[in-house]
Formats: C-alpha cells, structure tokens, sequence
C-alpha cells in the first residue's frame, strides 16, 4: 500500500463541529476521492486546535499550512490549489491582526499557542525515571552555574529580580523569602517542599513531581545553596504513590551521579533531601501545619509570626515553597531573570499552572503566561463548555477562593487581579461550571470540605463554618429566610476577621462571592423556592402533565417508594408528600408526561 | 555510575545524549527509529497507559518493528486519557488521544506501517521553552 504524502487535518473540535465541520470533511473526502488523490492525500478529523474563534481550521501536512475559517464550499480551491498545484491559498491563511499579513505556517503564528510550558517544560517529554534525560534539558546546569560562579547573595538577587511569587497560594516573593531565611542565624537550616496540594481538584504538583521530579530536587539544592542549609525536606501526602516513587528513584540516581549528598559537584557545599508523609489534610499545606506534622505533632497550625524562615522544623529556620515555584527556579537561573520577568503581567512575572476541571470540554493541565484572560483559558484553551451549555462561572483558589462570571471573563488573571475580583490565585484550580450549577448548592459543597478539614483548634473555624454549612443546607432545602443571607454575610466576616490559620481566614469566601456574584440565586431559594439549576432536591417537584398520560404505568411500577397512583389507562399523579426525588418516573416515561418544575 | 564532578562533567552527558535526544526532539535521521512516547502520570494510568504501553513493547517487537518505547509525565491532554505521542522517522510528532488496545492497534498498522494517520488526533496547544 503505498504511502499517504499528504495529511489535511480537519479540526473536528465541538466549537468547529457547530460550524460545518463535518460536512467540510465530507467535501473534502469526496473531491479527493474524485480526483484520484485517495491514495495520496489522507483527510482526518483531530481534537480542537484551541483556536475556536477561527474555525473551522483545516492544517495541511507535512507543510504546516494552516487556514482558517474554512467552508465546505472552500474545499474545491484548497485541493485544486494547494494539494494539485502547490500554491497556498491566501484568502484562506490566518491573517496576523497586528501586521495584517498572511501566516501560512502554524510555527510562526506566535500567538495562536495561547500556553506557555515552563514549569512543565519537560512533563510529557522526558522519562521522569532517567536523569540523563533530564541532565540532556539543561538539568542540573543551573545547579553547577551557581555552586561554581555565583554566590549565594547573587543567586537570590536574580531570583528577586525575576520577580517569581510563590505559587503555593499566598504568592509571597520568592527571592525575598529566600533573602530572609539566608539572613537568620542558626547552625541547622531547613529546605522545605510543600507537596500537600490539598485543594480539591488541583494536580498541578502532583504532575511536575509524576513528570519532572529533577526539577524539584535541583531546586531544593539551589535554595539550599542560598540559603545555607544542607537538609531538605518533602512533605508529600501519602495519597500519591506514583509522585513519590518517582521521587525515590529520582534522589536514588541524583545521590549516584553525586548531585545530591556530600561535596555536589566538586565544591565544598553539602545537600540532601528526605521525604516525609502526609495522611491528607488540607490543613497540613498551610506551612505551620506542615511543619508541626513533620514533628510528629498534631497537624495545627501555630501563629506567625514567627514566619518559618525564622523558626520552623524543630525552631530552626526553615524555608517552604511549593512544588511548582521550585520548578520554575531552574530556568529562571539558566535563562536570566530578565527573561523571566518579561513574560507575565506586570506585577506577576511568569506562567501558572491551573487544572482545568468541571464542566470544560477539555479537561487538563495548562501552563498559561500570567495576564492571559480567563475567556482565553476557557474557550480556546478548554474548547469551551461542554454540551454547548451555558458558562456560568468558574471557581479559582479552591475552597479558599471565589467564583468568577461573565463579567470577569476578560479579566487578565493574575494575583491582584483575581483578589480585586473577589477570589484569588490559590494554588491553581479551576472549576468550570456552567447553568447546571446551583450556586448555593456550591457554596455548601466548599462549606462542607472546610468544615471537615478544619483542625479545630480556633472558634471562630470550628464553629463558624459549621454554622456557615447549616445555614446554606437550610437554603438548599427551601427553609431559609432573608435575614438568613444577611447573617451568612456576618458571619463570614467575623470568621475572616478572627480565624488563626488561612484556612479559616479564606473559607467564607466561596459563600462571600457567590452571595456577590448570585444574590438573585440565594433569593430565589428563599422566597420562590425555586433552585433554577434544578440541583436542590428539596425544592424540586415531579409532576404528571394529565394531557400527555395514557396510563402506560411504567412511572408507577418503577417508582421505588409507591408515590404514583392511577389506574392503568388513566390518569396518574405523583404524592408529593412520598416522592423522594430520586428522578426514576421521568426516566421511564416515554411519553414526556413528567416534568420537573 | 560515575560521579559528577563539575560542570563539563555535566555537559558530557549532555552532549552523549544529545544524539538520542534529538532524535526525538527533531528526528530527520531517516534511518532512526520510530518513537513512541506514553503519558504516565496518573491520570493516564488510571485509563490504562501500562496496558498500552505494554501493548506496543509487545506488539512492535512481535510485528518486528524498530521502535523506542518510552514513558513520560502528564502531557495536559488528561480528557484524552490514555495518550500517546509517536514520532515517525523525520516527521514532526503525532499526538493521540483515548488510546486503548484497539486503537493502539490500528496506529501500529496504520500510522507506523503506513504513515496512514489515525483518527483521534490531538493538536497540539502549547508551547515549551526548549524546543
Ligand atoms: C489551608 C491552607 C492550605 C495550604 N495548602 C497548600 C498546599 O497544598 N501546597 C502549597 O504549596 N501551599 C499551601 N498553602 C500555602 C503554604 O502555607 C505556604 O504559603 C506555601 O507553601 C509557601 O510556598 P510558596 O511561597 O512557594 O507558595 C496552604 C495554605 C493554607 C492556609
Ligand atoms: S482557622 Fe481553622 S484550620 Fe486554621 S487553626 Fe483555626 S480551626 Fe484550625
């Protein structure tokens, strides 16, 4: 059989597929077909190119030739000219909005990528289990350039200058925080990976550790370097098997090749790294916590000051970043701050790394430049909503952040930003949610994770969120009142006043914003009743339209508590006193009598 | 294994490595291998990635195909689980996504043998600082 010379790609991505691009396939096919070219030419379907707003997109290979906005009625021309003749069709290519010039090759569309890889730079390209694999992507090199030609002072004054915030949540400076712990006095000093990521639906750590744990270990021997101390610490949760193995087996190889233990590379300077275990608690990511966890005490966070860099493991100076601001440090250091400070917004330097999860098309890990805006993100990285439903909002920051709308979808997403919207970074997920979604009913689902994960030791979390839950659950189930809202208002702000850790201080949030964000939504619960999500069961009804019955009884045979009575062939009705909810009627009906109101 | 002592040390990996490398970051060696890369992190496990990576071992070596197998972290795709990027001699590489056995099997008969592309494509959409 002989072999295909040419590919077109037809992106077969819901978006496109709205816009004909299945009939543009077919077309495609057909002419093909008719000219002989079947055998020579291959037409195939792809995933979504990110690149929605242009589509349908047609990519013609090996030549990257990429046209936009293409018709069925397009399709003759394209084969005539380009496949036959060789000569691209211009109407056709992406046109470069700035220069108003043709691109014709997709590699030099520099905008059409929306994401940037560099803390995950080598995720899905090296072998995570092979260090030189690593070593081949300029690993260790920034490890080598500052051990044997800078000194620690230098090392943190590029790191300050790159302008790296910290991506565990806070955000806090990292060359800064490096700057303070180098400065406190103390023989022992501690490097410490915070690798909790306890957010629900984060697994930004969790895959830089799975793809590229080097990255993180040569990091920690950077700060270390930096710093003075010669201990480093990974507090990881023992729920993730895979992220730890690799780990192992990457220090096993580093301690080989001696990049990790005594005099690394031929200098005088002294580093390793052990790991330690967390059982999962949320609570243990915030660092005082983790800190007294890997003590062997109970997971409770303690007041700051004092700031670990000053008194953390075991009251030495202890430095903790996240995992994914370790990752990042390499390149800062082999690329030059100045680099790095050129990419982001302008008082968030760099990329971050968000898992996108909920109702998205395409659900994953991205690596986006700070500034991107969340419609970027949304529609052209995610593919949009998925079953072409409606966007609603989308929650950044986890349970410690808020949800963000429509009206915030062209907001360049960076730290201040996102606290200026009402939410905040977090550590990087994000929840799509579309108008499926009831708002209460995801204020109470955050509430309930908070309530669960809080330590208890401070009043105000312990209690005040319990009360915060009861009071949304009491929304939910149609028996709140006005005053309800407001004293959900107050409430939040006494426990972010008063809470002692920054999971209590943030866990209103998520009731906060969407009280903003959805007021009518509470309002509706209390004085309608009426969830229009169609999500509170409570407040659901399932009734029989009498006109379209014919007494089938298949609502009343399947119904799992007897709710339906009638008689077959007649009328049947749903006692809504015995109706659990449970949706089994609407289900077996086939003749759309029961609705939902 | 020897001992890393400084950075030319660290270069002469490198550079012993640079071959294999760049045969997968740009391979137009006409007579190197065909590459072939699984997403394993979790999410790709948890859909079957061990399966299909054993598949290809397996299947290539009985169907006397030359080829590098290798597993790799997260590529960002996690809604099209298990993925798999292939990279035929002198060609750029080939992401696919929801690849079992089946599917896995018509890319070993189709793409390897025949350069025929397979549906289930997956553009890629990002770009990584070191090309
Ligand atoms: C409740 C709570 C949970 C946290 N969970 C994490 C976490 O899972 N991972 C993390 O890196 N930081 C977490 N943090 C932030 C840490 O306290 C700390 O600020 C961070 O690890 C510092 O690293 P960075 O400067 O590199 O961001 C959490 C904070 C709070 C208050
Ligand atoms: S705010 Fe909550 S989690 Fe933090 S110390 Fe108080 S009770 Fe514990």
């Amino acid at each position: 059989m002989a072999k295909y010379k040419m590919h077109l790609l037809v992106c077969g991505g819901t978006a496109c597929h709205a816009s004909e691009s299945e009939r543009l396939l077919d077309t495609l096919k057909t002419i093909i077909a008719d000219k002989g070219l079947d055998s020579e030419v291959q037409v195939i379907a792809t995933g979504c190119f990110g690149f929605c707003e242009k589509g349908p997109i047609v990519k013609v290979m090996p030549d990257n030739t990429f046209y936009t906005q293409v018709t069925p009625d397009d399709a003759r021309e394209i084969i005539e000219e380009h496949i036959i003749k060789g000569r691209k069709v211009n109407r056709l290519l992406y046109l470069n909005p700035e220069s108003k010039e043709h691109v014709s090759d997709s590699k030099h569309m520099g905008f059409y990528k929306k994401q940037l890889r560099i803390a995950l730079r080598n995720c899905g390209f090296i072998d995570p289990e092979n260090i030189d694999e690593y070593i081949s992507r300029d690993g260790y090199e920034a490890l080598a350039k500052c051990l044997t030609e800078m000194t620690p002072q230098q090392v943190i004054e590029l790191m300050k200058k790159s302008g790296l915030r910290g991506r565990g949540g806070g955000g806090f400076p990292t060359g800064l925080k490096w700057e303070i712990t180098s400065k406190s006095v103390s023989d022992i000093k501690y490097v410490v990976c915070n690798a909790d990521e306890g957010d629900p639906g984060a697994f930004m750590d969790r895959s830089i550790l799975e793809g590229d744990p080097h990255s993180v270990i040569e990091a920690m021997a950077i700060c270390g370097y930096c710093i003075g101390a010669s201990n480093g610490l990974v507090y990881i949760r023992a729920e993730y098997p895979l992220a730890i193995d690799r780990l192992k087996i990457a220090i096993k190889q580093a301690r080989e090749y001696g990049l990790l233990g005594n005099g690394i590379l031929g200098t005088g300077f002294n580093f390793d790294i052990e790991l330690r275990y967390g059982a999962g608690a949320f609570v243990c990511g915030e660092e005082t916590a983790l800190i007294h966890s890997m003590e062997g005490k109970r997971g409770e966070p303690t007041m700051k000051p004092p700031f670990p860099s000053v008194s953390g493991y075991f009251e030495k100076p202890t430095n903790v970043n996240n995992v994914e601001t370790f990752a990042n440090v390499p390149v800062i250091i082999n690329k030059g701050a100045e680099w790095y400070s050129a990419i982001g917004s302008e008082k968030s330097k760099g990329t971050k790394v968000f898992a996108l999860a909920g109702k998205i098309n395409n659900v994953g890990l991205i690596e986006v430049p700070m500034g991107t805006t969340l419609r970027e993100v949304i529609y052209e990285i995610g593919g949009g909503i998925r079953n072409g439903k409606k966007f609603k909002a989308v929650q950044t920051g986890g349970p410690s952040g808020g949800c963000l709308t429509e009206k915030h979808l062209d907001t360049p997403i960076d730290y201040d930003n996102l606290i200026a919207s009402g939410s905040m970074m977090g550590s990087g997920g994000m929840i799509v949610m579309d108008e499926d979604d009831c708002m209460v009913s995801v204020a109470k689902f955050y509430l309930e994770f908070t309530v669960e994960e809080s330590c208890g030791k401070c009043t105000p979390c312990r209690i005040g969120n319990k009360r915060l839950h009861e009071i949304l659950d009491k929304l939910t189930k149609g028996n709140g009142t006005m005053e309800d809202i407001d004293r959900l208002k107050n409430l939040s702000k006494v426990i972010k006043d008063t809470a002692l850790c920054g999971l209590g201080q943030t866990s209103p949030n998520p009731v906060l914003s969407t009280i903003d964000n959805f007021l009518d939504e509470y309002v509706e619960h209390v004085t309608e009743k009426k969830c229009r999500a169609g999500q509170c069961k409570a407040l659901m009804q399932y009734t029989i339209i009498p006109d379209n019955c014919v007494g089938c009884t298949a609502c009343a045979r399947n119904c799992p508590v007897n709710a339906i009575s009638g008689e077959r062939k007649g009328i049947h009705t749903i006692n809504q006193e015995v109706c659990i909810k449970c949706g089994a009627c609407l289900e077996k009906c086939k003749f759309n009598a029961v609705v939902i109101k | 294994m020897t001992q890393v002592k400084s950075l030319a040390d660290l270069r002469r990996i490198k550079e012993n490595l640079q071959g294999k490398m760049s045969l997968r970051e740009n391979s137009n060696n006409p007579e190197s291998l065909v590459q072939i890369r699984v997403a394993m992190a979790t999410c790709g496990i948890a859909s079957g990635a061990k399966q299909v990576m054993e598949f290809f071992i397996e299947e290539l070596d009985k169907r006397n195909i030359q080829a590098v197998v290798t597993q790799t972290g997260c590529m960002g795709y996690c809604f099209a689980e298990p993925t798999v990027e292939i990279t035929l001699p002198g060609q750029a590489p080939v992401v696919y996504g929801y690849v079992d056995i089946n599917k896995a099997d018509s890319i070993i008969e189709k793409y390897i043998k025949n350069g025929e592309l397979v549906d289930g494509i997956i553009p890629v959409n990002y770009e990584t600082i070191q090309k």
